[in-house]
């Protein structure tokens, strides 16, 4: 008999994490499974870190209902998760006289879907906000509620709630199939076993369609890859202070050049459909085509000022919007099938996912309420995911008390972003524990600065070695197979 | 035999591509040298070429796990990889001082194995 | 060891511009020096490079790095420079304070009178090439490597792509293949060598290594470590040539592509930078556009001779100890105006002692609370009383004076400070 549970999440990106996080308000039984090393791998991990106001979306589609319902919802659950994010407002910029008329298109979309507060400003009014715009802005739409947040730390604050609140997390845990009696499910099979359930939510991302399919659910659907790649500029060298997106084409938002949290410019995503659902490289061509955006709303913006760059996945799917006379096809899917029991459903869950997210989460709560499941709350639900340290944000006097507290605060161990061994060290420890480089890279910011790393990198592989009590060779960069070392210097084999 | 071949020169940095004809260790002719040195320097090539070699040994108790080392004269070129091997296997204790002899008349080539520096004892 | 609130020098760095800042800091006269370094021993990046060929110049020796650093962190011993291990500078203000924290010696708030910086440099990045491809672990640069390989004893890989072919480059390729490692390619994307020609004969040259010039990395292969990199060869403008690519088997990537002047807390502390150089604007004294903070070495522009590194500290150290001395004596001369009970403020806010040998000097304040009623107004040092007048009331809205005069001057001279109070009668 298989260890059981009321609900197994299968995926741990945002959406899966939200979904655990709001159903362990609830006297359920829950796991969730992530085949990676680390939570928040996939498309949760590279995007453009934005909390969307939702004019974008076409009225009447699921993405159009979650995003504006998501919205709403931020300040609240960042205030709860301790997830960084600042409602600053953002802007789709007109160049020239052409551009113009597509922003009443916008701001009419953006009514009928409920966005608050938007309107357009004057072209001197944009060059005043931002004085690194384009000269020849003819205008730009103007939407105050849209944000911009740490996307890392989205997935790894909801999963870190969840567990506090009794939700079980498998890493390196990949999904095979289901184990069905007759037209309902009654567990899952991994790589680590199986595991039986009442409830399967599929969070799976990138390969949603694979997960659904193997339940029989949806054969036509399928997602196709949309990589998107990215530049991040040194904040040292040119700051953009504003989230700026240009007139969207059909099928993508366009490149954008937005403010990051950490005071770094990043310029991106292009949109190029591909095969491969692991294939995150940045390509010769691509780097060139973010360039011939970006200068189209920032003309300063140089290669020069490049400090890394990445590409991220969008699960893109083929799903018609369900309301009548709505004319779509790469809808969200959030649904409990017909076709099998126990299942919820959810696919094509891209740009705009991360926004979304929660109200996702809020949605699926709905359908198992619709769907009998008798949700009874917990009285002592923790909501707040308590803060960590962040020695770089406070002031000298903050520092110097935390230090007298515990030295390790004291030991800087990446000079650019200035993070601490005590700050690592807490990582290493944390609910959701950070074992890899990269998973300590993503709580901390660690390595993102100008250097990319090559200061801290053996400071936090020996660390990683010392709190995890292995031999540094087994210290790897994102999981199995991406060790940094190989063997001893002095250990010549043959 | 004779023979003709390419050697670039490193007395100073200049770097000259000098075209040398020798048979065996005589030099017969030297070409696109800049100064005389460039003679001096393939002669000393066919017949015995040196290099410095710097290393490092593994240490013992000390505040690194290696120390690094080095020869106290240009090394036989063609025996460094035996001297190499010869350096691995040798471990010795913390504490050592800079130029403390770590392997003496190294492969019988009267050239001793230096510490490059300190390394204290591991406190604490 | 006890650390002290104010330095006369504070050298921030202790490679081999900083050590010899310090040492010639003190021996122009500088009493408390300083080092602050921010790994666990004196010596900087020195101490991975186990090479030899450092000296030439100074010692007219052919020294290994680590040689080369342990002569200076001796004398910098013997001549009783302070150092501060495993501590890392936060911030400087330009008024010279320094900010400091650490995990052995805590947070480290400290003023000096001359600072050099002598952060050095750093080396350029992937992105900073811009390499397309995946990001899999075995992508580091090259000083990165020679610190694994040379200090902590780890080998980062066993089959290497070198990109660049400066002298770190073609050393850690002659290094790894000491270290039983296979060094498939150097690749260098200028039609020519960027290191030393004698480095390329007795790193390359010597073991065989190929170098191909006018070439570039098109591409990164593999998802967990590389496997691979995609090799091609580029035109004048450095733009690859469609079917010249190949596949080349490996497991690591190393860079060496450059280094640039290590500047961050320059800014903070208001330097002013040159765009070109990277590293910051310096007159012959080695000094900054901020009075009193001094800068040498690689912070101010790579250089390619240690030797050279260690003559522009030197200069830089006594430039920082004759500021410092002169810091130092206006600092004894200058005392300040304190503002006592009932007093808001005092101006002038210090007093050069001297003046008073020759002239008087006029004090202006404010009160605090108005009394309205007949009261002393005292000049006090820190044991006696200096001078006094009587005034027939205070309020905060009318400006009070007092002057100090040449008689006065005996008793100031003996005084740290001097504080203006109201007091009533």
């Amino acid at each position: 008999m298989p260890e059981t549970y009321d609900v197994i999440v299968i995926g741990g990106g945002a959406v899966g994490c939200m979904v655990a996080r709001f159903l362990s308000r609830y006297r359920l039984s829950i796991l969730l499974i992530e085949k990676e090393a680390d939570i928040g791998m996939g498309a949760s991990s590279a995007n453009s870190a934005i909390i969307h106001a939702g004019y974008d979306p076409l009225p009447g589609t699921l993405k159009a209902k979650m995003n504006v319902a998501a919205n709403l919802m931020w300040d609240t659950l960042a205030g709860e998760l301790n997830i960084p994010f600042e409602r600053r407002g953002d802007y789709v910029v007109a160049i020239g006289p052409k551009e113009l008329p597509k922003l009443e298109l916008l701001l009419e979309q953006g009514r009928r879907n409920g966005v608050p507060g938007m309107h357009i400003i004057s072209a001197e009014e944009m060059r005043h906000r931002e004085p690194n715009i384009n000269p020849d802005v003819s205008g730009a739409l103007w939407a105050p509620t849209g944000g911009i947040c740490d996307p890392f730390a989205i997935s790894i604050a909801a999963a870190e709630n969840a567990v506090q609140n009794g939700v079980r997390i498998l890493l390196e845990t990949a999904f095979e199939d289901f184990i069905m009696d007759g037209k309902r499910i009654v567990g899952i099979k991994t790589n680590r076993g199986d595991f039986g359930c009442r409830w399967a939510v599929n969070a799976a991302g990138l390969y949603a369609d694979v997960v659904m399919h193997k339940a029989g659910v949806r054969p036509e659907f399928k997602i196709t890859p949309r990589r998107g790649e990215y530049c991040i500029l040194d904040r040292a060298e040119i700051t953009v202070n504003n989230v700026l997106f240009p007139v969207p084409s059909d099928i993508s938002k366009g490149i954008l050049v937005t403010a990051t949290l950490h005071g770094n410019t990043i310029v991106g995503p292009n949109a190029q459909d591909i095969e491969d659902k692991e294939d995150r490289a940045v390509t010769y061509d691509g780097l060139g085509e973010l360039w011939d955006g970006a200068h189209k709303l920032v003309p300063s913006l140089s290669p020069r000022h490049v400090i890394a760059v990445f590409a991220g996945l969008r699960a893109s799917g083929n799903a018609p919007c369900e309301t009548p006379g709505v004319d779509y096809n790469h809808d969200f899917i959030i649904e409990i099938p017909r076709e099998v029991q126990g299942l919820v459903n959810l696919g094509g869950i891209e740009s705009p996912g991360l926004t979304s997210a929660p109200a996702i989460a809020l949605r699926v709560i709905e359908l198992l309420k619709e769907a009998g499941e008798k949700l009874e709350e917990k009285p002592d639900w923790q909501p707040i995911r308590p803060p960590r340290p962040r020695f770089r944000d406070l002031p000298h006097e903050e520092q110097k008390r935390l230090i007298a507290l515990d030295p390790r605060y004291g030991r800087i161990v990446c000079r650019c972003e200035m993070v601490t061994e005590g700050e690592i060290v807490a990582e290493i420890h944390a609910p959701i524990p950070a074992r890899t480089y990269d998973a300590i890279k993503r709580r901390t910011w660690l390595g993102t600065g100008r250097c990319l790393g090559s200061f801290d990198m053996p400071r936090v592989v020996d660390i990683l070695a010392q709190e995890l009590g292995v031999s540094p060779l087994a210290i790897t960069k994102k999981g199995p197979g991406s060790e940094f070392l190989v063997r001893p210097t002095k250990q010549v084999e043959g | 035999m004779e023979t003709t071949e390419k050697m670039i020169c490193i007395t100073c940095p200049k770097g000259c591509t000098l075209e040398v004809t020798h048979d065996g260790q005589t030099v017969l002719k030297v070409e696109g040298s800049g100064c005389k040195r460039g003679k001096d320097y393939v002669e000393r090539e066919l017949k015995d070429p040196r290099r410095m070699v710097a290393s490092t040994v593994r240490v013992r108790g000390g505040t690194h796990p290696l120390l690094p080392v080095y020869t106290s004269a240009p090394f036989p070129k063609p025996r460094i990889q035996e001297l190499l091997a010869e350096l691995r296997k040798i471990e010795i204790k913390a504490p050592v001082k800079m130029g403390e002899v770590v392997l003496a008349d190294a492969l019988g080539e009267g050239i001793d194995i230096l510490a490059s520096r300190d390394m204290p004892r591991m406190t604490g | 060891m006890a650390l002290k609130d104010k330095y006369d020098v504070v050298i921030i760095g202790s490679g081999p511009g900083g050590l010899a800042a310090a040492i010639s800091a003190k021996k122009y006269g500088a009493e408390d020096v300083l080092i602050i370094e921010r790994d666990v021993e004196l010596g900087g990046i020195l101490l991975q490079c186990i090479h030899n060929g450092f000296g030439v110049e100074i010692f007219k020796e052919d020294l290994p790095g680590p040689s080369y650093a342990q002569r200076f962190i001796n004398e910098a011993m013997l001549l009783k420079v302070e150092a501060l291990l495993d501590t890392m500078v936060l911030d400087i203000t330009p008024q010279r304070r320094i900010f400091a924290s650490s995990k052995i010696n805590g947070f480290v708030d400290i003023q000096a009178r001359a600072i050099v910086l002598a952060m050095g440099c750093r080396e350029r990045t992937r992105a900073q090439v811009r390499l397309p491809g995946t990001r899999p672990a075995g992508v580091y640069t090259a000083g990165t490597a020679q610190r694994w390989v040379n200090v902590e004893g780890y080998m980062p890989g066993k089959r290497f792509v070198i990109l660049g072919s400066g002298d770190i480059g073609m050393i850690m390729a002659r290094r790894l293949t000491f270290e039983g490692a296979k060094v498939e390619r150097v690749l260098e994307v200028m039609p020519y060598l960027t290191g030393l020609t004698r480095n390329y004969v007795q790193c390359l040259l010597d073991y065989d290594i190929p170098l191909q010039l006018q070439h570039t990395v098109k591409r990164i292969l593999g998802h967990q470590r590389v496997e691979a990199i995609e090799a091609v060869r580029v035109n004048e403008k450095w733009e690859p040539i469609p079917g010249t690519e190949e596949i080349i088997p490996c497991d690591t990537l190393l860079l060496s592509v450059g280094l640039i002047p290590e500047n961050e807390l320059s800014k903070k502390a208001g330097v002013q930078l040159d765009a070109l150089t990277g590293g910051p604007v310096v007159d012959n004294n080695f000094e900054t556009s901020v009075p009193g903070i001094f800068a040498a070495g690689n912070v101010v522009h790579v250089y390619d001779l240690v030797d050279w590194v260690t003559e522009a500290g030197l200069a830089a150290g006594k430039s920082a100890a004759r500021f410092a001395l002169a810091e130092r004596r206006r600092e004894i001369r200058h005392i300040p105006l304190l503002a006592g009970h009932n007093v808001r403020y005092v101006v002038p806010h210090e007093l050069d002692k001297q003046t008073l040998m020759e002239e008087e000097v006029r004090l202006q304040f404010r009160v605090k609370q108005p009394v309205e009623e007949p009261v002393w107004v005292e000049v006090h040092s820190e044991n006696n009383l200096i001078t006094r007048k009587s005034e027939r009331y205070v309020r905060p809205g009318e400006m009070v004076t007092i002057v100090l005069t040449p008689r006065h001057y005996e008793e100031v001279e003996r005084a740290t400070s001097l504080t203006v109070s109201i007091v009533e009668r």
